[in-house]
C-alpha cells in the first residue's frame, strides 16, 4: 500500500498554522509593524552587545579568538541544555496527547511516517525560538570575523544537526517516561523537574559571581586562563563540535571533522530513535490514555481562603477559592513559582553583591540613585510577573464562558476577583523585593517610604493592565497557560507596561531630584509644591492607568461572543 | 414564558438568525429543530445571554435577558451542546460554584447537590477530578448545574448526546415532570424521535428562519405530508429539503471485498 507523505501527514498543522497567519495578516499591518519592531529591537540588541564583545576579544591577540570560540560553546550548550528541556516537554504533547493522533493511528499510516512526522512537529515547535535566538549571535561572529556570504549556508549547515539532536534525544526521554508514568502524571512532573533543573542552574550561575573575572585580582591567573581555553570542554559535547566547526571556518582553518561529526551523530541518533519509538510507542500511547486518579477533598482552602473571604458575597468568595483551586492543582502553574523563587533570590543576592557599602563611605547619591533604578527594575519585574500570571486569567475563562454568561454572575464581580487574586500575590512580592533590596542598600526613610508607596501604586496599575490588556486580547483556544503571554497581546501589554513605569519614574524623578541636591549640598529637604505636583502625578497616572484599563477591559468582557 | 421578538443575529455578512420571533408559554415543552447550521445554538445562546442579538429582544417571563440580564438569568437553567466544565474542579466543587454564581449557599446547597449527584448516579465520583470524567459523565455534571437553583426556564441545546439510554430516560422524565410543575423547556434537538415523544410544540428552523411551527399533529395537516400520518422525521425533511437523499450505492461502494 502506497504510504502517504510527510508533508500529507503533517497536512492539518501546516494549514492550521498558514490559516493562523492569513488571520494575522487579516488583522492589519499594525499588529505586525509591532511585532517586527520589537523583534528587530530585540535581534539589534543582542547583535550589538555581542559585535561589542567580539570585537573587542579580536584586537586582544592569542586570547581573542578562543574567548570567542569558548563563548559560542558556552552559548551552544545552554541552547542545547534549553532544547533538550524543550523537547522533552513539547515531545510528550506531539506524540502522547495531541489531537490528531487518534486520526492518525486509526489510518493505515505506518510506524516510521508516524515518528518521522511528529519528530518534525516536535523539532519545529521547541527550536523556533532558540533558532531565532541564534540568528544575531551567529551574524555577529560573522561580521566581526569576516566570514564572508558563504558563512550563512555553512553555520546552516552547522546549526542544524545541533536542533536534531536534542529533539531525537528529548523525544526518546519523554517516550521512556510516558512508558513509566501516565502521560498526564509524566506532564507535571516533568514540568516540577524542568523547572528546577532550569532554577537550579541560574543559582548556580550566579553564585559562582561570574563579574569576579572582570575584577582586576582575576589577572593574576592569566596563564592558566590561557591554558584552560585552549583546551575543548568536553570532546563528547555536539555543542563543542559545532562551536569548533563555526570558529575553524571563521579563522580560514576548515576542518571537517567536527561537521562530520555531528551529522552522523544526528543521522545515527534519528535511526536508535525510530527503532525505540517502534518498540515502546504502542505500549506508551496506551499507557497516556489512563488519567491519573485524583481523589480531592478540598476542604483547605474552603477553611482557610473561604473564611478569610466570608465578608464577601457568596459568588465573589467562591470565585476566588475557583481561581485558588485551579491554580495550585494545576502543576504547570504553580511549578513556575519555583522559577520565581530563585529569580527572586537572585535579584536580592545581586543587590547585595553590589560594591557600595565596601571599605570607604560610598556617595549619598549613588545610593540614592540605585535605590531609584532598583525602583523600576522591581517594576520589570513584576510587569513580567503579570504577564505570565494575570495576563492569562480571562483567557482561560474562555471554555467555561457559557456558565458565566448565562448565569446571574455580574462581569464586574469576575473582574473583581480576578483582579485581587492576581494583584495581592503580586503586591506581597512587590513589597518584599522593594522593601528587602532598599533595607540592602541602607537608603534613607525618606527614599525607603517613597519606593514603597510607588510599588503600591505600580502593582495596581500594572495588575489592571495585565488584566485589561488579557481581555482586549484573548486566547480562548490555548489551553497552556504559558503560552497566552508569548502571543501578541502579551508583547502589547508588555511595551504598555513599559511605557507607564518610565512614566511613573520620570515623575517620580523631579521630585526626587530636588530631594537629592538639598541633601548633598546640606540644604534642608523642604517638601514644596514643586515635589508634590509630580508625586501627585505620578499618583494620578497610577491610579488613571488601573481605572482605564480595568474599564476597557470590563467593555471587552461585556461583548465577547462564544 | 420564553418570548423571541424579531431576533436577528449576523456574523459579517452571514446571517445565522433572520427576524425569528417565538413564544414558549408556561407548561411547554418545546422542541427547536432544524438541520446543522440552521441557527439553532446561535438562537439557544442569545436566549441563555451568552451571544448579544444583532437585532430583536428576548424575554424570560417578564425581564429582559440584554437589559435585566441578572433577572432574567436567576431563573435560568442552560444546558449547552458541549460539555466544558473546570477540569481541575470535582464534581461537588462544580456544583457548589454554580450555585454560588446564583448566590445560593449553605446547607441546603450541600443537601441539592447530594441529591442531584445520587438522581445522575455520579456520587461514587463527587470527590474526583472532572478531568478524569466521560463525556456522557460531564454531561450528566453540566445536566445537575443547570437544575441546581431550581430554575423556572431551561433552554438545552442537544441533551441526549453522549448519554446512555439509562441517563437519557431520566433526562426525559425530569424534562416532563418540570414542565408539568409549571417549568418551561425549550429544547434543540436532532432526534426527531425525542422530539415526537416528549415535546408538545415544535418549531423547525432553516437558514435562520422558522419555516413551521405547532404541535406535530397540527404540522402533519399544514403540511399534508404522508397523507396526514407521516413520521416527524418525513415532515422534517420535506420542510427542510433533505428529502433528495443521494445515491446511497455511490457514495457507500460495493461493501464487498476488492478483486
Amino acid at each position: 500500500m502506497i504510504q502517504p507523505s510527510l508533508w500529507r501527514v503533517l497536512e492539518p498543522k501546516w494549514r492550521t498554522a498558514l490559516q493562523k497567519l492569513r488571520e494575522e495578516r487579516s488583522r492589519g499591518p499594525g499588529r505586525l509593524l509591532i511585532l517586527v519592531l520589537a523583534a528587530s529591537g530585540f535581534w539589534l540588541g543582542v547583535f550589538g552587545i555581542l559585535y561589542r564583545i567580539l570585537k573587542y576579544f579580536r584586537g586582544v591577540e592569542d586570547v581573542g579568538p578562543l574567548l570567542a570560540g569558548k563563548i559560542l560553546g558556552v552559548v551552544l550548550l545552554a541552547f542545547v541544555g534549553i532544547l533538550v528541556l524543550s523537547n522533552v516537554i513539547t515531545a510528550l504533547s506531539s506524540f502522547f496527547l495531541s489531537k490528531d493522533l487518534d486520526l492518525l493511528l486509526s489510518a493505515p499510516v505506518d510506524w516510521l511516517r508516524l515518528y518521522c512526522a511528529k519528530l518534525g512537529e516536535t523539532l519545529l515547535h521547541s527550536s523556533w525560538m532558540v533558532a531565532l535566538m541564534a540568528v544575531p549571535i551567529f551574524v555577529a561572529y560573522g561580521v566581526v570575523f569576516r566570514g564572508g556570504p558563504l558563512f550563512v549556508p555553512y553555520a546552516v549547515l552547522t546549526v542544524a544537526p545541533l536542533l536534531v539532536l536534542p529533539a531525537v534525544a528529548g523525544s526518546a526521554l519523554t517516550l521512556v517516561l510516558v512508558n513509566i508514568f501516565p502521560a498526564r502524571r509524566t506532564r507535571d512532573l516533568l514540568s516540577i523537574v524542568a523547572l528546577g533543573a532550569v532554577g537550579v542552574l541560574i543559582l548556580l550561575f550566579r553564585l559562582i559571581r561570574p563579574e569576579r573575572l572582570a575584577s582586576p585580582e582575576g589577572f593574576r591567573n592569566l596563564v592558566e586562563f590561557i591554558a584552560v581555553l585552549r583546551t575543548p570542554t568536553s570532546p563528547y559535547l555536539p555543542s563543542e563540535w559545532a562551536a569548533q566547526a563555526v570558529m575553524g571556518f571563521l579563522r580560514g582553518k576548515i576542518d571537517l571533522l567536527p561537521l562530520a561529526l555531528l551529522w552522523s551523530t544526528a543521522g545515527s541518533f534519528v535511526v536508535l530513535g525510530a527503532t525505540l519509538h517502534r518498540q515502546l510507542f504502542a505500549p506508551g500511547f496506551t499507557k497516556a490514555q489512563e488519567a491519573a486518579e485524583r481523589f480531592v477533598r478540598g476542604t483547605l482552602w474552603r477553611r482557610t481562603v473561604g473564611v478569610m473571604l466570608a465578608f464577601l458575597p457568596v459568588a465573589k468568595r467562591e470565585f476566588v477559592i475557583k481561581d485558588v483551586k485551579l491554580f495550585f492543582r494545576d502543576t504547570t502553574q504553580w511549578s513556575q513559582l519555583i522559577l520565581l523563587a530563585v529569580l527572586v533570590v537572585v535579584y536580592l543576592f545581586n543587590i547585595k553583591t553590589l560594591p557600595l557599602h565596601r571599605g570607604e563611605s560610598v556617595g549619598f547619591f549613588y545610593i540614592t540613585l540605585v535605590s531609584f533604578l532598583n525602583l523600576g527594575l522591581a517594576g520589570f519585574v513584576l510587569a513580567a510577573i503579570a504577564a505570565r500570571f494575570v495576563f492569562p486569567a480571562v483567557s482561560l475563562e474562555g471554555r467555561h464562558m457559557w456558565l458565566l454568561r448565562s448565569s446571574p454572575l455580574d462581569l464586574r464581580a469576575l473582574l473583581w476577583s480576578k483582579y485581587w487574586v492576581g494583584t495581592i500575590p503580586l503586591l506581597a512580592l512587590a513589597l518584599l523585593l522593594t522593601g528587602l533590596t532598599n533595607v540592602l542598600l541602607q537608603v534613607q526613610p525618606f527614599m525607603m517610604a517613597l519606593c514603597l508607596v510607588t510599588i503600591v501604586g505600580l502593582t495596581f496599575a500594572i495588575a489592571a493592565l495585565a488584566l485589561g490588556f488579557g481581555a482586549l486580547f484573548p486566547q480562548f483556544e490555548t489551553e497552556n497557560a504559558a503560552q497566552i503571554p508569548t502571543s501578541f497581546g502579551g508583547l502589547v501589554y508588555m511595551m504598555a507596561a513599559i511605557a507607564v513605569l518610565a512614566a511613573v519614574i520620570f515623575c517620580l524623578w523631579q521630585g526626587v531630584f530636588q530631594y537629592v541636591r538639598a541633601v548633598y549640598l546640606g540644604r534642608p529637604v523642604v517638601i514644596d509644591a514643586w515635589m508634590i505636583w509630580w508625586f501627585a502625578a505620578a499618583a494620578g497616572l497610577c491610579a488613571g492607568v488601573t481605572a482605564a484599563a480595568l474599564r476597557a477591559g470590563l467593555r471587552r468582557m461585556e461583548r465577547f461572543e462564544f | 414564558m420564553i418570548r423571541l421578538e424579531h431576533l436577528t443575529k449576523h456574523y459579517g455578512s452571514f446571517v445565522a438568525v433572520d427576524d425569528l420571533s417565538l413564544e414558549v408559554p408556561r407548561g411547554v415543552l418545546y422542541g427547536f429543530l432544524g438541520p446543522n447550521g440552521a441557527g439553532k445554538t446561535t438562537t439557544l445562546r442569545i436566549i441563555a445571554g451568552i451571544l448579544r442579538p444583532t437585532k430583536g429582544r428576548v424575554f424570560l417571563g417578564g425581564d429582559d435577558v440584554h437589559d435585566r440580564p441578572l433577572s432574567a438569568k436567576s431563573r435560568l437553567g442552560f444546558i449547552p451542546d458541549r460539555p466544558f466544565v473546570y477540569d481541575k474542579l470535582t464534581g461537588a466543587e462544580f456544583l457548589r460554584f454554580v450555585a454560588a454564581l446564583y448566590g445560593q449557599e449553605g446547607d441546603a446547597v450541600e443537601r441539592r447537590i447530594s441529591e442531584l449527584l445520587e438522581v445522575f448516579e455520579l456520587t461514587a465520583w463527587k470527590d474526583e477530578l472532572v478531568e478524569a470524567y466521560s463525556h456522557g459523565m460531564r454531561q450528566k455534571l453540566i445536566i445537575s448545574s443547570a437544575l441546581i437553583h431550581r430554575p423556572q426556564y431551561i433552554v438545552v441545546d442537544e441533551p441526549m448526546v453522549g448519554l446512555d439510554p439509562k441517563a437519557a430516560r431520566l433526562l426525559k422524565d425530569i424534562f416532563r415532570q418540570f414542565v408539568h410543575r409549571g417549568g418551561t423547556v425549550l429544547m434543540s434537538t436532532h432526534t426527531l424521535e425525542v422530539a415526537e415523544a416528549m415535546c408538545d410544540r415544535v418549531a423547525i428552523i432553516q437558514h435562520g428562519k422558522i419555516v413551521a411551527e405547532g404541535t406535530v399533529r397540527e404540522l402533519r395537516a399544514q403540511h399534508h405530508a404522508g397523507g396526514g400520518d407521516a413520521s416527524l422525521e418525513e415532515l422534517f425533511l420535506k420542510l427542510t429539503g433533505g428529502a433528495q437523499v443521494r445515491d446511497l450505492v455511490e457514495v457507500l461502494g460495493d461493501g464487498g471485498e476488492r478483486a
